[in-house]
């Protein structure tokens, strides 16, 4: 294992967001600031509690994901996507250095951005709605997974990617819907019957009703499916990224 | 198990067989687009050697480069660095080597010193300020250290290019058209980088179309065409087996045609009739130049002035590609 050469990724890449620090910090947290004012107070105060947890409090584990999903995402399709933009690319593909050893500094460092910004609109939403954490460890466990492995899907992206739109397209068509829809705003119980099963096919329904269960112990499904679709998702990133080096994909001609 | 001395075959003893630091066997690609960029290329390049490839553009130089550094995949054929095999044993080959490409693709905002300090990191070796510090001032780059590369200019990013593949002190440099486009100052620094390197027992491979300086610089000059070698040899053979003379004589009185006397002499009149030329082989036994000047004589040709030129590589390169056309 060359841990020099994950070590310089790691760090030639959070140097480039400790540079963009203000973006990356104050953006999602002014965004997530918003969906408070907007969900929790204004439609919140009309909302009754659910499931005996105040509104407030009741979306603040969905929006942590949704931030997490789209900034793992971005950050880590960017990440790659920009060397091979610039050609810099050349440099790592010349280094000896190994795919895996590649995919961990990446993705190591998109990863590592989301889960700060994570824990910040934690902090932030703090600020806002009174806060319950039942499983902490679980808690922490289904943001690091959720990070990782939609940083691979970022990563898998950026080198699918021919151009700064398609780099978009993925987050805009896919992420962004199937999480307003996977129960980040409500329970999939207020869903009439054919769509609770219709959701069910929605992979970010699991990752949502998982974490908010680390935080209230109140779940759509049940934990133990909620822990093994993430790791089934991860797995299918994992078998793609693998794929994707043995044979070379857009990344070698 | 100790072994039994054997008797050195004579050959052996006056040619020490160094084995080559890359060897390159049956090695050809063919691009997605179905373009055929290499075709089987064998080549050895010497440990310690100036190796300079020539070609006109789309020759296949920076596929060649590419492919030994791991950047394009073979489509048939092998290549060992120092022993190692590219694919199979690729990190002990690609540690071996330095590259400078010809594309000049560098960072943005990172700065001189965190991009070169990068490089030596990925390639696995533990920080060396000191290392670094002589790299930059031997390129001039060493109170830019701190500046983004954004700011730099082009020849400045080549520097930090060049800085960037010496950073993991490496065995074997590829220079990948190194001097396009750059300004006398760096051309100069960048030679005296490139003999220090040498001299130091680095191997550099480059690739110019500057004839001048594969003819200044280099050991040895591999001459590629449509994606094949069609020349390798020592500069100096080369210049020898290949090397054309011009005579040259200016003449008293304009000519209107070369008099029959002279027909055996391969002559050319310039329009003018001022101005005979002679072409002649120096590798040849004779130059035919004591016949020449006998039969001048008889013409009874007079001439004020004569002059010699060697033909130059540039010469001779442009002879062999379009020989090969
Ligand atoms: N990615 C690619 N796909 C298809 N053809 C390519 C690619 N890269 C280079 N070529 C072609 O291969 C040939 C050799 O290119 P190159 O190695 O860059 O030549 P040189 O460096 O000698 O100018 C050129 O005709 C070029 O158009
Ligand atoms: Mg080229």
């Amino acid at each position: 294992m060359n841990v020099r050469a994950i070590r310089s990724i790691y760090v030639f890449e959070m140097a480039r967001t400790a540079r963009t620090l203000f973006q990356s910090i104050v953006s999602p947290v002014v965004s997530t600031s918003l969906y408070f004012i907007v969900f929790g107070a204004a439609i919140g105060t009309r909302i009754q509690e659910i499931e005996g947890v105040n509104y407030g409090a009741f979306i603040v584990p969905g929006l942590i994901m949704l931030m997490i999903l789209t900034q793992s995402t971005a950050n880590a399709s960017f990440g790659i996507y920009f060397p091979k933009f610039t050609g810099t690319i050349f440099e790592i593909l010349s280094a000896p250095v190994s795919f895996v050893e590649i995919v961990i500094g990446y993705v190591g460092a998109a990863a590592t951005k989301s889960i700060i910004l994570g824990l910040i609109i934690l902090a932030t939403a703090g600020l806002f709605v009174p806060l319950r954490i039942d499983h902490p460890v679980f808690m922490l466990g289904f943001l690091v997974l959720t990070a990782v492995t939609f940083s691979l899907l970022g990563f898998i992206i950026g080198i699918w990617a021919d151009g700064f739109e398609q780099l978009q397209l993925i987050p805009l068509l896919v992420i962004t819907p199937l999480t307003f829809l996977g129960g980040t705003f409500y329970s999939i119980d207020v869903l009439p019957p054919f769509w609770q099963t219709i959701a069910l096919f929605n992979p970010i329904v699991y990752l949502v009703s998982g974490f908010r269960w680390s935080f209230y112990s109140i779940a759509d499904v049940s934990v133990g499916v909620s822990l093994a679709m993430t790791f089934v998702f991860l797995a299918l990133c994992i078998v793609t990224v693998w794929w994707i080096f043995k044979t070379g994909y857009r990344l070698k001609r | 198990m100790l072994r039994p001395l054997a008797p050195c075959p004579p050959s052996s003893v006056d040619t020490p067989v160094m084995p080559p630091i890359i060897s390159i066997s049956n090695l050809s690609k063919t691009y997605a687009s179905g373009f055929q960029a290499l075709k089987r290329i064998d080549l050895d390049i010497d440990k310690g050697e100036i190796f300079a490839l020539l070609g006109p553009n789309g020759a296949g130089k920076t596929t060649l480069i590419s492919v030994i550094c791991g950047i394009v995949t073979p489509s048939t054929g092998t290549v060992t660095v120092g022993g190692h095999n590219i694919l199979t044993d690729y990190r002990a080959a690609r540690s071996l080597i330095g590259l400078v490409p010809q594309e000049l693709h560098t960072d943005a905002f990172e700065s001189v010193w965190a991009t070169v300090t990068f490089s030596r990191g990925l390639f696995g070796l533990p920080a060396d300020p000191g290392h670094i510090e002589k790299v930059l001032r031997s390129l001039s780059l060493w109170d830019k250290k701190d500046t983004k590369i954004l700011f730099l200019s082009g020849g400045m990013k080549r520097r930090v290019l060049i800085a960037k593949a010496l950073a993991h002190e490496p065995k074997v440099l590829f220079l990948d058209e190194p001097t396009a486009g750059v300004d006398v100052e760096l051309r100069k620094d960048m030679w005296n980088v490139v003999r220090a390197l040498r001299a130091s027992g680095v191997t550099i491979i480059l690739t110019t179309h500057y004839i001048e300086e594969a003819e200044e610089m280099a050991d040895r000059i591999g001459v590629i065409n449509k994606g094949e070698i069609i020349l390798v040899e020592r500069k100096a053979e080369l210049m020898r087996k290949l090397g054309k003379k011009e005579l040259t004589l200016q003449l008293h009185n304009a000519l209107d045609a070369i008099p029959a006397e002279l027909a055996r002499h391969k002559l050319a009149l310039a329009p003018g009739g001022k101005e005979l030329t002679y072409t002649y082989n120096t590798q040849g036994e004779r130059t035919g130049i004591t016949a020449l000047l006998d039969d001048l004589a008889r013409a009874n040709i007079r001439f004020r002035d004569i002059q010699t030129t060697q033909s130059s590589l540039e010469d001779i390169f442009v002879g062999l590609v379009r020989k090969d056309q």
